[in-house]
């Protein structure tokens, strides 16, 4: 294997992986926190990278990079003050089924603004073009601001959560939210910030991630079930157990993708040939890059048989 | 030890139960006088295809309903029933596998119920949300491999069957779909028997109180993840039945029918049925196929309308369509009618002229946006609207706030009586019981 295509590939997958996190990041928070699996968060992606398409048409995608976000914390607020606070008393799996139909709903609503076809929500010129040249392969100047932002958002989230007074409340209500509102703490105040955050962490992502990838309807699909995986792979409610959890399934999933390596060309290795009319010879001949849409899932069985808690997880859900 | 001189033996005497046997015989008819009444091609097929959703919304509900697991990948085990299925009719037309198409679907059950096994053992060792996440994880893992082994799977045309094999019994060769729809409703009657009966075994008890309160299970000496595995394998074995009927009935089996799109809207009609009742799957069948078998020739926004109906019911009407029959069934039962009537009429009018109202606004916007090339122009209820003049709208918005409104101002006398009405009713009840 090459350096120059591991470098690359290291790059890559470290970006993707990246962006990964700033969706998961809010999802673990909302889940350590109100116990709701936001089933609609890759739909506020969506939302995300819509809005800043649209903003970033109006008046550019500076202001587009800062607004898009708050809007979609806002839409996030709005849905959980008038829909899943409603749906809170009857127990986690109807809030789950709450977010369910709102994932439905999102994307045939966006369809209906939007348009059921790709929008061209394209990279800011200031921003396109190579950041450097790795011998002979060039690394875009966007990938690096994704993986600045991300950082930024990390470092950002970990200091709110950490050293403000708003994220020891917001700590205090994650693991004793009676105290917190015995203290005169408005928890439920609390969930609507947390949960309104969380989506604009997604949103963010979205105006970031829309014009690196595709902005269409089908985006939240693609991605939602990922970020699922990455929040029971790194262990339910851990934040570093998401981070890690994302790089890893953000690499496993780039490199796969252009290594053509099959069992056979591992047989063929030690110089044994499988005939092409061999009984399963169609199990023989996969290669790593067919595989690559499945692994994250095989990751996601195989940590729920040998480590049911998650990488970095603390209990058993 | 003397404590166990204080227990006496269990009175048996259990009276026929006339009003089971009389609801059982009900639906045994309704299956049976179904296509007299929708005898046309299309109502035949849609029949068929009510049949076959009511099985795996039944199968559905002994998991959600039953067993409280919310899964998002109900649809691995009816898809992989249906290739299983698929695969078995072309294997007996060549030749190589004698199998009646009237046991088709067994073969179907028989391979959901394996896979139940596989998979069942991974998700069922978690239980409330990680088991919904881990259930998505499986089906987007069966999606991906089905298009990774076109051999089996058939690629992206997937793949199809004749279902006319062998020489006609009795002059039934299943070719007419009149013929297909009893094949349906025989292993639907027979299918919710054994459902019903399992729902009242040890097992079908113990998975409720696995449901309610797990932790007090395991203190009875319980291993609730082996009760959850094996409902999750009957449950399998079933949904596999109906994936063998789909087969049958469209003769054709794609990556579709192991998609994550088909297992949310299994989740979606049985919820909107009730998972309270047993019954409840069925009507959210029924209502499910109808809305998008006959919605969608209707309008484009029949998901929209799915997805906010199912978001309302889950905000206001969590038992689904069967809570709300059974209790007006008990009102009309306590003879209290009447009473909430005049309530009842007020916010159903109202509540209609706002969904008028929201339905030609959504349909308009609709096609200002996707269609709008094709001329402005609509039939909408039967008129010709044009959604560029904006006095249209103006209309529409009318049409919708006098109905919010009217339906705002109905809302809390309904509430007061039909509240007071129910209060009354649970008072007899305590006194009965008394």
């Amino acid at each position: 294997m090459h350096v120059e295509f591991t470098l690359i590939s290291l790059l890559n997958g470290l970006s993707y992986g990246l962006l990964l996190f700033m969706l998961s990041s809010g999802l673990t928070l909302i889940f350590s926190m109100m116990g709701v699996l936001n089933f609609a968060h890759a739909s506020f992606y969506m939302i995300g990278a819509y809005f800043g398409y649209a903003i970033s048409n109006a008046l550019g995608f500076w202001p587009a990079l800062v607004l898009a976000p708050l809007a979609v914390g806002l839409l996030g607020a709005l849905v959980e003050r008038y829909g899943l606070r409603t749906v809170h008393k009857y127990g986690h799996i109807p809030e789950l089924l709450f977010t369910f139909g709102l994932s439905y709903v999102v994307v045939e609503l966006v369809q209906l603004i939007w348009g059921r076809a790709a929008v061209p929500y394209k990279i800011p010129a200031a921003l396109d073009g190579p950041l450097f040249t790795l011998y002979t392969t060039a690394f875009p100047m966007y990938r690096g601001f994704m993986m600045l932002v991300a950082l930024v958002m990390l470092v950002a989230v970990y200091l709110v959560l950490t050293r403000t007074r708003i994220g020891m409340v917001i700590q205090a209500s994650l693991t004793h939210p009676d105290a917190a509102e015995a203290l005169g703490h408005n928890v439920p105040r609390v969930f609507m910030l947390v949960f309104g955050g969380g989506c604009a962490l997604a949103g963010l992502a979205g105006v970031i991630g829309g014009n690196a990838f595709v902005t269409e309807p089908a985006m939240a699909g693609t991605v939602g079930s990922i970020i699922f995986v990455v929040v029971v792979v790194g262990g339910m409610g851990s934040l570093a157990g998401a981070l890690l959890a994302s790089v890893l399934i953000g690499l496993l999933q780039t490199f796969a993708v252009a290594l053509d390596w099959s069992l056979q060309s591992l047989l063929a290795n030690f110089g044994a040939q499988v005939a092409s009319d061999a009984p399963y010879f169609r199990l023989f001949s996969i290669t790593l890059a067919e595989l690559a849409p499945i692994l994250p899932y095989l990751l996601l069985v195989l940590v729920l048989i040998f480590r049911p808690k998650g990488l970095l997880g603390t209990r058993e859900g | 030890m003397t404590y166990r001189d204080t227990t006496y033996p269990a009175m048996h005497y259990t009276p026929v139960n006339l009003g089971r046997w009389a609801v059982w015989l009900s639906y045994a008819l309704i299956l049976l006088l179904a296509p007299k009444l929708f005898a046309s091609g299309s109502g035949l097929s849609i029949l068929s295809q009510m049949g076959t959703m009511m099985i795996f919304a039944l199968s559905y509900n002994m998991l959600l309903g039953q067993g409280g697991m919310l899964s998002f990948g109900h649809a691995v085990y009816s898809g992989l029933g249906a290739f299983f299925a698929i695969h078995a009719i072309n294997m007996a037309s060549g030749g190589s596998f004698a199998i009646p198409l009237s046991l088709v679907p067994l073969v179907g059950g028989i391979a959901g119920l394996c896979f139940g096994m596989l998979f069942g053992y991974v998700t069922t060792k978690r239980s409330g949300t990680t088991f919904s996440m881990i259930s998505l994880g499986i089906v987007e893992l069966v999606f991906a491999c089905s298009l990774m082994f076109p051999g089996f799977f058939g690629g992206e045309g997937g793949v199809s069957a004749n279902r006319v094999i062998g020489k006609p019994l009795f002059g039934i060769s299943f070719g007419p779909q009149i013929e297909v729809y009893y094949l349906i409703a025989f292993w639907l009657f027979i299918s919710t028997v054994g459902m019903f009966a399992i729902a009242h075994t040890p097992l079908g008890r113990i998975a409720n109180a696995v449901r309610d309160n797990p932790e007090r299970v395991e203190f009875i000496g319980y291993n609730t993840q082996s009760v959850r595995y094996l409902m999750l394998i009957l449950s399998a074995f079933f949904a596999g039945i109906s994936g063998g009927l789909s087969a049958i009935n469209f003769e054709i089996v794609s990556a579709e029918n192991v998609s994550a799109l088909r297992s949310g809207a299994v989740l979606l009609f049985t919820f909107i049925g009730g998972i309270g009742f047993f019954f409840g799957p069925l009507l959210g069948a029924v209502m499910g196929v109808f809305l998008t078998v006959l919605l969608s020739e209707f309008t484009k926004a029949w998901q929209l309308y799915l997805g906010v109906f199912f978001i309302l019911t889950v905000m206001y009407a969590p038992g689904g369509l069967a809570s709300i029959l059974m209790m007006l069934f008990r009102v009309v039962v306590h003879k209290r009618l009447s009473r909430i009537l005049p309530a009842l009429a007020g916010i159903c009018v109202s509540g209609l002229i706002a969904l008028t109202g929201v339905v030609m606004l959504i349909e308009m916007l609709y096609h200002l946006t996707l269609e709008s090339a094709n001329g402005t122009t609509m039939m909408l209820f039967g008129r010709m609207v044009d959604t560029a003049l904006p006095a249209q709208w103006a209309i529409c918005m009318a049409v919708m706030l006098v109905g919010v409104i009217a339906f705002l101002f109905a809302r809390t006398p309904f509430a007061l009586c039909w509240g007071e009405v129910n209060a009354e009713i649970e008072q007899l009840a305590l006194r009965s019981s008394k």
